[in-house]
């Protein structure tokens, strides 16, 4: 379980998270959306330790996370932006990402599951945005963790890796495990997401399942839902 | 740190700049042994190019090393490694290669020209070990500029100002400042001054151990009695030490509290 509280976190006079509490309990989807600029990745790198927070607490199974980086070991990240060093190949990536981990991985199965054989040789620097994300994929789902953390997993792939992603996705979730993802496209994150947590200048707004956020709003998808969750209070 | 230090090294190894730094000095010293056949001649005139140029290969290429690296940090950050083994790891592996391009570089001409049968072959050792002190020192310093500069252009701008500061401002303002106040005792200030610039202190270093003093004019003696001695000698190399150390603490502290 993940237990975040009063998290503060300013970068330079911009204020971004302002005391944010939020527990997630362990299993299932939970889906972190909110405006740009709202903090879901500054909440995202907290929770990886990348970015260190003023104030507040973060702990994952009763531990706290400042300045640790064992537990990391049981966290597979999905970073927003994929960049990596340009002048490795596909394979050399890989190899290097799993003797880092020094765990067991089936990078295999996925390589085969997103078509990336024949990009396995080429440098990083030659792929395209969707195919880096493809490799982006692969390198944080191929070791088993119980946590898995999606910043934007959707932007740049073409639909077929799109549902590829969403079965692989619910694949996971079967084996028990916490995915915690931010997205922009509401209809991913209707299909996919257990529970949502809206996140609005720096705070929880709210937070619970699908069906509760449109009771609450009284609209019918979850786009208008979301739409029209800032004009109706807190609810957290 | 040796799993991020064996990447960042064999990353820099079979990037073309190594060996270009490699052939460089391995050109130098071939010319230089050629044109002087002397193998202490070519020491000094080493010497002279080592103490301006060592320091500035690795400033401008630590700041470069770690802009460049910045997708493979933040890689690593996520996974579960330390921070400061990720920093150390890339500043070593940084570190590393260029004092191993300056120790063969220089090392096989003179080697290959008789070293081992010459006298000259503490100077020249001397020569090398306050060449790898200087890379040393100036990656951590640079590597210390770049984390603090989110900007490159600013980072660029304040490491090759800090080289510039150490390589030629610093001793234009000594020297000033030993013609202004000249009517005081200045032996213990010189001594001190040059203490504070590893730049300076490896070049009065090797001048010493060399026996040409008399280039040192003024302060010369006081500097002979005080390097010539082995507490000299030890209280400099320490000071080098401390030169590396600090620097490479410093970015270990603040590479902790850095947000990515």
């Amino acid at each position: 379980m993940i237990v975040i509280q009063k998290l503060h976190k300013k970068f330079g006079k911009n204020e971004v998270l302002t005391g944010l509490d939020l527990n997630i309990e362990m299993g299932g989807i939970f889906a972190v959306l909110g405006p740009n600029g709202s903090g879901k990745t500054t909440l995202i790198k907290g929770i990886l330790g990348m970015v260190v927070p003023n104030k507040g607490n973060i702990s994952i199974d009763g531990h706290s996370i400042k300045n640790k980086w064992k537990y990391r070991e049981g966290i597979n990240y999905l970073p927003q932006i994929a960049n990596f060093p340009g002048n490795l190949k596909v394979k050399e990536l890989i190899r290097m990402i799993k003797d880092l981990r020094q765990k067991p991985s089936d990078e295999e199965e996925l390589i085969t599951l997103f078509g990336l054989e024949p990009f396995l040789n080429k440098k990083l620097a030659t792929l395209s945005g969707g195919t880096k994300q493809k490799v982006n994929i692969v390198l944080s789902f191929m070791f088993d963790n119980p946590l898995i953390i999606l910043d934007e997993p959707t932007s740049g792939l073409d639909p077929m890796a799109m549902i590829r992603l969403k079965e692989l996705i619910q694949k996971e979730k079967k084996k028990g495990k916490t995915i915690l993802l931010t997205s922009h496209i509401m209809q991913f994150v209707e299909e996919i997401a257990d529970e949502i947590v809206y996140l609005l200048e720096g705070r929880i707004y709210f937070k619970g399942t699908i069906p509760a956020l449109k009771k609450l709003t009284g609209q019918t998808t979850v786009e208008r839902a979301i739409a029209a969750i800032t004009t109706t209070p807190a609810n957290v | 740190m040796f799993k991020i230090l064996k990447y960042s090294f064999y990353d820099l190894i079979r990037s073309r700049w190594s060996y270009v730094y490699f052939l460089f000095y391995l050109a130098l010293g071939f010319v230089l042994l050629f044109l002087n056949n002397d193998v202490s001649k070519a020491v000094i005139t080493l010497m002279n190019i080592i103490i301006v140029l060592v320091p500035l290969i690795g400033t401008i290429f630590g700041v470069m090393y770690f802009y460049n690296s910045k997708e493979f940090t933040e890689l690593l950050l996520a996974q579960p490694v330390k921070r400061s083994s990720i920093f150390l790891g890339q500043y070593l592996g940084v570190a590393g290669s260029l004092t191993l391009s300056l120790v063969l570089g220089l090392g096989i001409p003179f080697v290959l020209y008789g070293l081992f049968r010459s006298d000259a072959i503490f100077d020249f050792s001397l020569l090398l070990v306050t060449g790898a002190f200087l890379t040393m020192i100036f990656t951590a310093l640079s590597f210390n500029i770049a984390l603090s500069n989110e900007n490159k252009i600013k980072g660029f701008g304040y490491a090759v100002l800090l080289w510039l500061f150490l390589a030629v401002i610093y001793d234009g303002l000594f020297l000033m400042s030993l013609i202004v106040f000249e009517e005081y005792p200045l032996d213990t200030f010189s001594l001190v001054a040059t203490m504070f610039n590893p730049i300076d202190l490896s070049r009065t270093l090797i001048l010493l151990k060399l026996d040409i003093s008399a280039l040192l004019g003024y302060t010369g003696a006081v500097f002979k009695q005080f390097f010539g001695t082995n507490q000299g000698f030890l209280v400099s190399m320490l000071m080098l030490v401390l030169w590396t150390v600090l620097p490479i603490w410093r970015l270990i502290h603040k590479s902790k509290q850095k947000d990515f």
